[in-house]
């Protein structure tokens, strides 16, 4: 009996936390989403079935937020996470100042995201008061930056580089140093380029770290929000707008709390159904026999 | 052999300009009034001019938000930690019904994002009358941190061999005191990681305390920061100076942590 008096003791405080705090107010989005509501008196009555997702599915801005998940994160898998990779194979080599690099690498990803969005306004300003725009002026490259459509998504990619890119670094460099000498000293001896060594040995070796990295990208992009809200806040005409980004607009500058429950539900389904695929289709490999820790 | 790995030095070097340069700039630009900068972007200040740095530092909001950063910050991990490594320690050493189905549910919450659960909060924070006080912010994020500290705890308090609870118990310990006095003291490395994790967590956290706080009496730098800059729009070298003290904190932290934050990283994400 005091077994039990114990282990009731000990979990419920963090149970009754988690409970209320955490899966409490993420199923009342899902309930909220199904009513019209300002967010004032009580609890919503004003029941109107699906119509807030039938609203969301007919809106522009929607697919303009899909749009802009997809170009990052296509981005993002196919720039950041290879210059990741790239430079954590850099890091992992003798090279002199290796722990500075690696210090000064991974440091804009303990800044806020605030901190980092509006350093990156000032650097990035549209007219010639930005460093960017000072730098790229020589050779005839001066953009308005976040202030066009057209290199709003770029610009923003490279803010999230700037920030993210060492984190990603650092997992690539301990998944790499997971790997057995004996490894890649074996393909040497028997001949291997440094080239084949890396994409024989060494690559298919770090999958489970890489899927891991990608895995992360993708959901961080999904919830975007942070840096979008400061340095764009979804525009030029809601050219760089994430899903948060516009539930945050209608929910919590609109009071429109019903509608924006709805945004927030698709985007936690998204995640949702995401990361079941993921695990179910891509890192099967990586957690076969290792399921029970 | 030698030039490539002179070129290796090349490319870390651009890199590391790459992302240094930004944090230069702003050190730099925050020794400039505006109109230096606008017309000398690059080169030092001339003259050197320390007055938006001393107005930052003698101003009480920069100070009040450095405060209330670190409270917040200190408490959500004395409380996120502390209920965490109660549960960790049951689900790691107890065998029961049902434990697994609760370590699951807890493990479950790190796909549960914050930006989904905010608008309730929102609702439910103000029928608590919790909207304007830091109690606010430091729950929820005290209970979003749960899944990945749990986690983690109850790893390294699975790695501690049964024959020293043996040896405690039959020495007369009870299950409280062999938590406390032993397996505390040995988890030493992993509660700093965890610490760690939630300190730099709360210190960036900006959705939470936008929604909470509208009186400036309790803004963190997060919010600061971003309001500085709305106040002072056009004043740009004086934001710099601003965001280069709202930096310092941080880089400061990092450069003590560095250790624990890389290894509760790495370790939080191949296990989520």
């Amino acid at each position: 009996m005091r077994r039990w008096v114990t282990i009731t003791l000990f979990l419920l405080p963090a149970l009754v936390l988690f409970v209320l705090l955490v899966l409490l107010p993420t199923l009342m989005a899902g309930y909220l989403s199904f009513f019209k509501w300002n967010g004032l008196g009580g609890l919503p009555t004003n029941y109107i079935g699906l119509d807030n997702y039938t609203r969301l599915f007919e809106s522009d801005i929607f697919y303009g937020d899909l749009r802009t998940m997809g170009v990052i994160i296509v981005l993002s898998l196919l720039v950041q996470l290879p210059f990741s990779l790239a430079i954590a194979m850099l890091l992992h080599q003798r090279i002199r100042g290796r722990a500075f690099y690696r210090l000064v690498f991974f440091a804009p990803y303990v800044l806020s995201e605030a901190v980092t969005a509006v350093l990156f306004t000032m650097i990035f300003a549209p007219d010639e008061s930005g460093l960017a725009n000072a730098i790229l002026g020589v050779v005839g490259l001066e953009s308005e930056w976040f202030a066009d459509e057209s290199t709003v998504l770029l610009t923003l990619f490279v803010v999230m580089s700037w920030k993210y890119f060492g984190f990603h670094t650092l997992l690539y460099l301990a998944g790499r140093q997971g790997i057995p000498k004996e490894l890649t000293e074996a393909a040497q001896i028997d001949g291997s380029t440094p080239w084949q060594v890396f994409r024989y040995v060494t690559l298919p070796l770090m999958g489970p770290t890489i899927r891991i990295s990608a895995f992360l990208s993708v959901i961080g992009t999904i919830q975007l929000f942070d840096l979008v809200w400061i340095l764009t806040g979804g525009g030029p005409s809601h050219s760089s707008e994430t899903l948060a980004v516009t539930m945050m607009q209608f929910g919590f500058k609109r009071a429109q709390i019903g509608y924006a429950s709805a945004i927030s539900v698709v985007m936690f389904l998204l995640s949702l159904v995401f990361a079941l695929w993921y695990q179910r289709y891509v890192m099967r490999r990586d957690l076969e026999g290792a399921t029970v820790q | 052999m030698k030039s490539r790995h002179l070129s290796l030095q090349l490319i870390a070097v651009v890199v590391g300009a790459f992302v240094a340069v930004p944090i230069i700039y702003a050190v730099i630009g925050g020794f400039k009034d505006t109109s230096q900068l606008s017309t000398n972007p690059f080169g030092l200040p001339a003259p050197w001019n320390a007055g938006n740095y001393a107005d930052v530092l003698g101003s009480a909001g920069f100070w009040r938000q450095l405060g209330n950063s670190i409270f917040i910050a200190l408490l959500t991990t004395a409380l996120l930690v502390g209920v965490s490594a109660l549960a960790a320690f049951v689900l790691a050493r107890f065998t029961f019904r049902g434990r697994e189905a609760i370590f699951t549910l807890f493990a479950v919450g790190l796909m549960f994002p914050f930006t989904v659960a905010i608008l309730p909060l929102f609702v439910m924070l103000r029928t608590l009358g919790l909207l304007d006080s830091p109690w606010g912010v430091i729950f929820v994020q005290a209970a979003f941190g749960i899944p990945v500290t749990i986690i983690i705890l109850r790893g390294f308090f699975r790695s501690i061999p049964n024959e020293i609870e043996e040896a405690a118990t039959l020495d007369g310990c009870t299950s409280f005191a062999f938590f406390w006095r032993i397996l505390l003291p040995m988890a030493r490395p992993a509660l700093a990681t965890v610490s760690v994790l939630a300190v730099v967590a709360s210190w960036n956290n900006f959705l939470l305390p936008l929604v909470v706080f509208t009186d400036p009496e309790w803004w963190t730098i997060p919010l600061g920061v971003q309001q500085f800059q709305g106040e002072h729009g056009a004043d740009t070298s004086r934001i710099m100076a601003y965001l280069v003290l709202a930096m310092v904190p941080a880089l400061a932290f990092y450069s003590l942590a560095e250790r624990h934050l890389i290894s509760g990283l790495t370790a939080g994400a191949m296990k989520g």
